[in-house]
C-alpha cells in the first residue's frame, strides 16, 4: 500500500503504523453525566466496515505526524489523505461555530479564558500518544 | 453410510462406484427451532453437538458460500491448549480433548496428529514466563514440560541455538498438541451433522434479521424468509458486517492473517515450532509442505489477501531459528478475515436482542478452539446458560472491565 502523504508525497505503509478508526480523535467529554457509556463506545466498538474506512495512521520511520488515511478495507485502496491535526481542527471549529450562536455576546472572555486552558492539556495529550 | 475399513475394501473391490454424497443438499424449510447463521468449522460443529450431546432437532446451518470455503480451509491446522488465563486455558483444554475423540465422535478421518508444540524461549526472563504459563495449563489438566537446550537439541537439532541476536535456549514442550487437517474437520463435522437431521443450506446469504420489540424471530435470505426460534451466529471474519443487521455494533474489527506453504520436503520438523521472540509458527503437512505463518497485516481489512512486508517480516523470523528453510521454495500464500477482538480472546454469548446469540471474537486461534465453541454455543442455544469452561467468554466484559487479555496489548485488537 501506498500512502500519499499531505507534506512527503508517496510513501510505503511500512513506514506507518496504524491505530485503529478515526473516531479514536474524538475523546469524550469526561465530565459528561454519561461519559461511563460514552468511554465505553470509545474505547471498545468499532463500526468495522467493509469499504471505506477512515483510520489514523502514524508515520513513525517518517515525520512522525498523525494521518487520516481513508481506505477501502476490500481492496485496500488508498482514497484520501489528511494531517489528523487538521482534522482535529476542522472538528473543534465546527463544534465553536454550533456553539458559539447559543452565547450571549459578554461571554466572549468566558470562551476566551476557556480556550487556553483547554489547548496546553490537549498538547500534552497528543504528546504523550506520540511516544 | 458409515466409514470403516470395511466399507473402504468393499468400495474398492467395486471400483468405488457405490459412494454416497456426504451430505444432501435439502431446500430450507419455512421454520427450525434453531437456526446457525454461517458453515464453517464453528457452525457445523454448533450444529453437530447440538444434534448429537443436547438431543435437538429441527436444525439448520446457513452458510453465505460452500462448505469450506472460510477460515476452516484456510488456516495452518494447528491445535494446541497452550493458554495461561483462568478464563481461557479450561476452555482450550476442553477442546484439546474434543480434538483427541473427535474421530471417533464424527466418525471421519480428520489426520488429527499429535505431534506437540514447542515455543521457543530466547532469554532468562521469558523461560520464567513459559515455566509460569506452563504451571497454569498443568493446573488445568493439561500437560506441560519445559526443555532446556541439551533436551531441545536432541529433538530439533536443526536450529540456529547460537544465533547472535536471539539464542535458543530451549523450550516449553505440550506433547498432546499438532495439527489436523482443517478441511476434513469442516467435511466431517458437516456429514456428521447431517446424518443426524441437521439442514445444511449452502449459498444461502442471510440479509436481514428479523427482529420484533427485541426479539430475534427469523432471518431473511436470499433463498427466502426463515422463521426460528433461535438464532445463533458463527461468522467470523463477517460479524461485524452480519450483526450490523440486527443494529450491533461489536467489540470486533476484521483484520487479514496470512499463511505460506513451500513446497514438499522430505520430513524435517518434527511438531510445531514457535518463534518466542518474533511471531512465526511452522509445521509439516503430511504431504511434505513447510506450513507456516506469523502476524497479521495489523490494518482492518475484508480482502482475504495481504501485503509484502508481513510476508518479509514472517520469513525473517523463520530465518533466525531455522536457517535450513532458506532455500526452500515458496509455493503458495494467502489470507483470511480474522475477527479480532479488543482482548484477543472470544465471545460465546447472548446479545442484547432475545434469541439472537453470538458466537465470534476468535482472533487468528479459531481452529484449535472449534470444536469446544460447537460444544459450548451448543450449550448456550440448548440451555441458555454458559457452558461450564465458556462463563468468562462474555460479550460484556469490556463493559465491566473483565478482559481476557493474555497477552497484555490493552484494547488494540491488532496487538493481539
Amino acid at each position: 500500500m501506498i500512502i500519499n502523504h499531505p507534506h512527503l508525497g508517496p510513501r510505503n505503509a511500512s513506514e506507518f503504523t496504524i491505530l485503529g478508526d478515526a473516531s479514536l480523535i474524538n475523546r469524550p467529554d469526561w465530565q459528561a453525566s454519561d461519559a461511563g457509556d460514552a468511554f465505553y463506545d470509545y474505547q471498545y466498538l468499532r463500526d468495522n466496515p467493509a469499504g471505506l474506512h477512515r483510520e489514523l495512521w502514524f508515520h513513525e520511520q517518517g515525520d512522525r505526524s498523525w494521518l487520516v488515511v481513508t481506505r477501502d478495507t476490500v481492496t485496500h485502496a488508498v482514497i484520501a489523505v489528511a494531517l489528523a491535526s487538521d482534522i482535529a481542527k476542522a472538528a473543534k471549529a465546527k463544534t465553536a461555530q454550533k456553539s458559539a450562536p447559543k452565547k450571549v455576546a459578554p461571554k466572549k472572555t468566558a470562551a476566551k479564558k476557556a480556550n487556553p486552558k483547554k489547548t496546553p492539556a490537549k498538547k500534552a495529550a497528543a504528546k504523550r500518544n506520540a511516544t | 453410510m458409515r466409514y470403516s475399513i470395511w466399507s473402504l475394501i468393499n468400495q474398492a473391490l467395486t471400483g468405488n462406484r457405490n459412494w454416497t454424497p456426504v451430505w444432501r443438499e435439502p431446500e430450507p424449510k419455512s421454520h427450525y427451532d434453531i437456526v446457525i447463521v454461517g458453515g464453517g468449522g464453528h457452525g457445523l460443529a454448533t450444529a453437530f453437538y447440538l444434534a448429537s450431546r443436547y438431543g435437538m432437532k429441527n436444525i439448520a446451518v446457513l452458510e453465505k458460500g460452500w462448505i469450506g470455503s472460510g477460515n476452516i480451509g484456510r488456516n495452518t491446522t494447528i491445535v494446541r491448549s497452550n493458554y495461561l488465563l483462568d478464563g481461557n486455558e479450561p476452555f482450550y483444554e476442553q477442546s484439546l480433548q474434543l480434538w483427541e475423540g473427535l474421530e471417533q465422535d464424527i466418525n471421519y478421518n480428520a489426520m488429527m496428529s499429535q505431534r506437540g508444540i514447542i515455543n521457543l524461549y530466547h532469554s532468562d526472563a521469558q523461560r520464567d514466563s513459559y515455566v509460569r504459563r506452563g504451571n497454569a495449563m498443568r493446573l488445568h489438566g493439561a500437560d506441560a514440560e519445559l526443555l532446556n537446550q541439551d533436551q531441545l537439541r536432541s529433538l530439533c537439532p536443526f536450529f540456529d541455538y547460537e544465533n547472535a541476536r536471539f539464542p535458543i535456549m530451549g523450550g516449553l514442550l505440550q506433547k498432546r498438541a499438532g495439527t489436523a487437517r482443517h478441511d476434513a474437520v469442516a467435511w466431517g463435522y458437516a456429514r456428521a451433522a447431517d446424518q443426524r437431521g441437521v439442514d445444511i443450506i449452502q449459498n444461502c446469504d442471510v440479509t436481514d434479521f428479523r427482529i420484533k420489540d427485541g426479539v430475534c424471530t427469523g432471518v431473511e435470505t436470499n433463498k427466502g424468509a426463515i422463521r426460528a426460534g433461535k438464532i445463533g451466529v458463527a461468522v467470523a471474519g463477517s460479524t461485524s458486517r452480519v450483526m450490523a443487521k440486527a443494529g450491533l455494533r461489536l467489540p470486533i474489527e476484521s483484520h487479514v492473517l496470512q499463511a505460506f506453504v513451500t513446497e514438499g520436503l522430505k520430513p524435517v520438523i518434527p511438531g510445531v515450532i514457535t518463534f518466542g521472540a518474533g511471531h512465526f509458527y511452522i509445521s509439516q503437512s503430511d504431504k511434505g509442505g513447510l506450513v507456516f505463518g506469523g502476524d497479521i497485516d495489523g490494518y482492518n481489512s475484508y480482502a482475504q489477501r495481504g501485503n509484502l512486508p508481513v510476508f518479509e517480516d514472517v520469513c525473517e523470523g523463520g530465518m533466525a531459528i531455522m536457517p535450513m528453510i532458506g532455500r526452500a521454495r515458496m509455493l503458495r500464500n494467502w489470507g483470511g478475515i480474522m475477527d479480532m477482538s479488543m482482548d484477543g480472546s472470544p465471545i460465546i454469548d447472548k446479545t442484547p436482542i432475545d434469541q439472537l446469540y453470538l458466537n465470534a471474537g476468535w482472533c487468528y486461534g479459531g481452529f484449535k478452539a472449534t470444536p469446544a465453541s460447537g460444544l459450548c454455543f451448543a450449550h448456550l442455544l440448548a440451555r441458555d446458560e454458559p457452558h461450564k469452561v465458556a462463563t468468562k467468554l462474555r460479550l460484556d466484559r469490556f463493559r465491566r472491565g473483565a478482559m481476557l487479555d493474555e497477552r497484555g496489548a490493552g484494547a488494540q485488537p491488532n496487538l493481539h
